[in-house]
């Protein structure tokens, strides 16, 4: 079995490892570094909960290896700065089981970073990338519709 | 008063944070994965299985067969005593001889990474004997069908029927009839985390331990005990964070089962995730019946007679340890349950045939029973030329018919249908939508409106697994512990998936002890710590184990009282606890943590005689009530493009009435959820098999699930009626949203093509199948 060699910053720390070349971002977070935070729903890039932070931007972590992300900075979940997100959607029930919910938080942050006021049909399709099977959606929807109008000021 | 406020979860913090503890996040020194060697044919027999190459690649530790783990696990049958003809062939945890579906497991690598087990599955080469596939159960009992199971002699599972009165003549006499063919496609629960299990044999104790996402820990226990032959109490059954379950959570799995067999072969843990594609093969299925029905009404549109046929497609066994039965039970019996009519027949057949095994899936038979009648319920207000509004408030069951046995069997303690529909009727203006739907009709655009009645079965009694024969508890026990601290720990027999019972259950014992929230902690999920108990299933959290919270906390505030009491040389009837403190007439004495630290450390202060206990326990089993039935109405509006086929639900409503509510924040998401699930069911979901019995939507990218974008907000609101058959007054809340919302859709898609003169009875309604129904391919 191939390995490579990769070096890659993950929530603030480089991190150095000999990597099967097949291994997937998402196991290496999980699996190789502990970082349980990210999860695995689908493994074919549709359901989301593997959604972590490359660069600075959402990608889904089985559908890229860890190789590729040699040289990159990942983030995940663990490091996230968003107690406001996190608040809302506490407060408003956005979760049930909570396995969506850290790939959901993704989204939902970087659409209010590259859209400070989203409409709800625009948050709805902006999240249209994380299953949710538990709740409704609507109180994902209200706790994001929440936050941008209390971060609009 | 917690019980009733909207209070957030204690757990849901830790998942916000990316720290919850699923199964697939706890890893154990050792420990192996598994990766199973599955069937390609929905009918084979198996000639040879060759594992050499698989057992010499580098990092494989074994791999199992049916011959190998033999001797090391029974098999099992699916039987129901209350269900004596039903068929129960033999079933094993690997396949012997036969595979019956697509996806059955015959072999099972066990190796260092779950990476390394599927390249050891890969190379073990099973030589096959295809067989006809029998896929479809109308083909399935036609008397040339080649019959699956050897022990029978044919492929009818079941059958069985429902009468009440005089249908047929009713049906002979009645002025109007009118009669629909539906088809309800296969579809399942589809979790975001999939079935997984840890498994951890301890040889020297010959003990068992499992971690696992289910929903029912002591029943998992005493399977694995049974089937693998260990004492009862050295198994324990954990069920950490679980990631959705939705019923499909709740049955004994061979994939697992085989998981403890081989970390007590090899005494080594033991890891198993099913993937996405394992998930849609080999999961609990759900629904997969052909419904005829008929409905018979008065010239006035008074409904007289209902006539139901149900060809229920099952799997090739019967679901275990509860069998398949339920689905097709339920329709038989709550087929058009909401409405007052005395003539009622419901004929039932079950064929086994070459599909996953079908089950329990959220909300079991009421989608189907719901769909049928309301659109029955439609169909003859438009022959009538009625308002099909003002024909089901004429219909309903109301005021002085309860209590009331339904003509199909179901007891109704009270159904609020009337008071439900008028609340909808405020929520939306069906006359200005009629208004608006004419003028949209003349642009081409067409838009239709639909009303689904449910009648809601939840919190079902010991007797129907009692006396079916399973070891099912259906009662409900609490365990209060008053740590020194004058803190509480609540250990408690249900189990929380999300849901949030762990927090309805903390109110109930704030509320009832007179301790703040923060002061109680609830624990659950695991077989070892927690008294024996149901789980989590039927909707029967809040109102079996949340009664059983009550009637714990009740006595151990008689306890503390009574301590209190004794210290204080007071009459125990004038003190009462409010906030942690012993008041008497407002005044506080001592606090429940001074209690505590006397009743732990210096009980010899406590005068004799008096109930001192400081943990206590306490049951609640019902007798003779096999269901409280919750009900409701929800309306639907939706836009049919007549070009492409596609449905875009705009509007969807809930007026539910599920008893006293403990928690409104997390009743309506969790109605909102289930309303999501049966759009999903109604528009998208369908696990499609090819005629030879191959699954085609083994993917989210064929199997499609509702998400944000095409789904609608939904309104919820409730009306309250407790049951009179429990202090706390909950009945069930988690099947509601799903069981009303196909047919809402339904309805409201017919609605909208009724200009058209066309019709559908088929869900999910497809873009293809509309456009068939609308005669445009």
């Amino acid at each position: 079995m191939k390995t490579l060699r990769i070096s890659l910053t993950v929530n603030g720390e480089v991190v150095e490892r000999e990597v099967p070349a097949r291994l997937n971002l998402v196991d290496f977070l999980r699996h190789d570094l502990g970082f349980t935070g990210s999860h695995v729903g689908c493994e074919q890039g549709a359901c989301g909960a593997c959604t972590v932070l490359v660069d600075g931007e959402t990608v889904r972590g089985c559908l890229l290896l860890a190789v590729q992300a040699d040289g990159c900075k990942v983030e995940t979940i663990e490091i996230m700065e968003f107690e406001d997100l996190r608040a809302a959607f506490h407060r408003l029930n956005a979760l049930q089981c909570g396995f969506c919910t850290p790939g959901m938080l993704l989204s939902a942050q970087e659409l209010l970073q590259a859209k400070p006021k989203p409409s709800r049909a625009e948050i709805r399709e902006y999240l249209s990338g994380n299953f949710c099977r538990c709740t409704g959606y609507q109180a994902i929807v209200d706790a994001v519709e929440a936050v941008a109008r209390a971060r609009g000021g | 008063m917690s019980i009733g406020a909207e209070v957030p979860r204690d757990r849901a913090k830790r998942l916000l944070l990316g720290r919850g503890r699923y199964v697939d996040d706890i890893s154990l020194p050792r420990m192996l994965h598994l990766a199973f060697v599955r069937s390609p044919y929905a009918h084979a027999r198996i000639e040879a299985v060759d594992c050499t190459d698989a057992r010499a690649l580098d990092g494989v530790v074994a791999v199992l067969t049916a011959a190998e783990i033999a001797d090391a696990v029974a098999s099992w049958r699916a039987e129901h005593k209350l269900f004596p003809a039903m068929a129960a062939p033999e079933q094993f945890a690997l396949a012997r001889d036969i595979v019956r579906w697509q996806g059955e497991a015959v072999a099972v690598v066990v190796a260092d990474s779950r990476a390394v087990a599927e390249d050891g599955a890969e190379l073990v080469a099973v030589t096959w004997h295809e067989l006809v596939a029998v896929t479809d159960a109308k083909k399935a009992l036609e008397r040339e069908a080649p019959v699956l199971h050897d022990d029978m002699d044919s492929n009818l599972a079941f059958t069985t029927e429902v009468a009440s009165g005089n249908t047929k003549a009713a049906f002979e006499k009645a002025d109007h009839v009118v009669e629909e063919h539906f088809r309800f496609h296969r579809h399942s629960g589809v979790s975001l985390e999939p079935r997984g299990i840890i498994a951890e044999f301890e040889p020297s104790e010959n003990r068992l331990t499992v971690h696992q996402s289910h929903q029912t820990p002591h029943q998992q226990q005493d399977l694995y005990a049974r089937l693998l032959s260990l004492p009862e109490h050295k198994v324990r059954v954990i069920c950490p964070d679980v990631g959705g379950a939705f019923g499909l959570k709740h049955h004994l799995m061979a994939d697992e089962l085989v998981a403890c067999v081989a970390a007590k072969l090899l005494a080594r843990p033991v890891k198993f995730i099913a993937d996405r594609l394992e998930s849609f093969l080999a999961d609990i299925h759900c629904r997969d019946h052909e419904v005829t029905a008929r409905m018979a009404f008065s010239p006035s549109g008074e409904i007289l007679a209902v006539e139901v046929d149900d060809l229920f497609n099952a799997g090739a066994y019967g679901q275990y340890p509860r069998t398949s039965i339920a689905e097709g039970n339920q329709i038989t019996r709550l087929t058009g349950a909401p409405y007052r009519h005395e003539h009622y027949t419901a004929n039932l057949r079950m064929a086994f045939l070459n599909k996953s095994i079908l089950g329990h899936i959220r909300s079991v038979g009421h989608p189907i029973a719901c769909a049928v009648a309301e659109r029955l319920v439609d169909m003859g207000a438009a022959k009538l030329g009625l308002d099909p509004i003002e024909v089901r408030r004429a219909n309903y069951l109301h005021g002085d018919d309860f209590p009331r046995t339904s003509v199909g069997g179901v007891e109704f303690e009270y159904l609020s249908l009337r008071g439900c529909l008028d609340k909808a009727l405020t929520m939306i203006d069906v006359p200005g939508f009629r208004e608006e739907q004419a003028n949209l009709r003349a642009k081409g655009i067409y838009r239709g409106l639909g009303v689904g009645t449910f009648v809601e079965l939840t919190a079902i009694g010991p007797e129907y697994y009692g006396q079916g024969g399973q070891h099912i508890s259906a009662q409900e026990t609490c365990l209060l512990r008053l740590e020194a601290s004058g803190d509480v720990r609540c250990y408690t027999g249900a189990t929380d998936q999300g849901q949030g019972i762990d927090t309805g259950i903390q109110q109930v014992v704030s509320d009832t002890l007179g301790v703040p929230l923060a002061a109680i902690e609830v624990i659950s999920g695991d077989s070892a710590l927690c008294p024996v108990g149901g789980g989590s299933w039927g909707s029967r959290g809040a109102a079996l184990a949340g009664e059983a919270a009550l009637r714990a906390a009740n006595t151990l505030r008689r306890n503390i009282l009574s301590i209190a009491a004794g210290l204080l040389q007071k009459d125990v009837a004038a003190l009462n606890i409010e906030d942690g403190t012993v008041v008497e007439a407002g005044i506080s004495h001592m606090t429940v943590a001074e209690v505590a630290r006397i009743g732990h450390f210096q009980p010899y202060a406590i005068p004799d005689g008096i109930p001192a206990d400081l943990t206590v326990v306490e049951r609640y089993a019902t007798k003779d009530r096999l269901f409280l039935a919750g009900n409701g109405v929800q309306i639907a509006t939706v836009e049919v493009d007549v070009d492409t086929g596609i449905v875009t639900p705009l509007r969807h409503l809930v007026v539910h009435d599920c008893g006293r509510i403990l928690n409104p924040l997390l009743v309506r998401e969790q109605v909102r959820g289930g309303v999501v699930q049966g759009i999903g069911s109604a528009l998208y979901e369908e696990l499609r098999y090819d005629d030879d019995g191959h699954l085609l939507t083994g993917s989210f990218a064929d199997y499609l699930v509702p998400m944000a974008g095409e789904m609608p907000d939904i309104e919820v609101a409730h009306l309250e009626n407790p049951t009179a058959t429990s202090e706390l007054g909950a009945k069930g809340a988690g099947e509601a949203g799903t069981a009303g919302a196909v047919s809402a859709i339904l309805n409201a898609v017919n609605d909208a093509i009724a200009p058209l003169e066309a019709t559908i009875a088929e869900v999910p309604v497809t873009p293809p199948r509309l456009l068939k129904a609308l005669g445009q391919i």
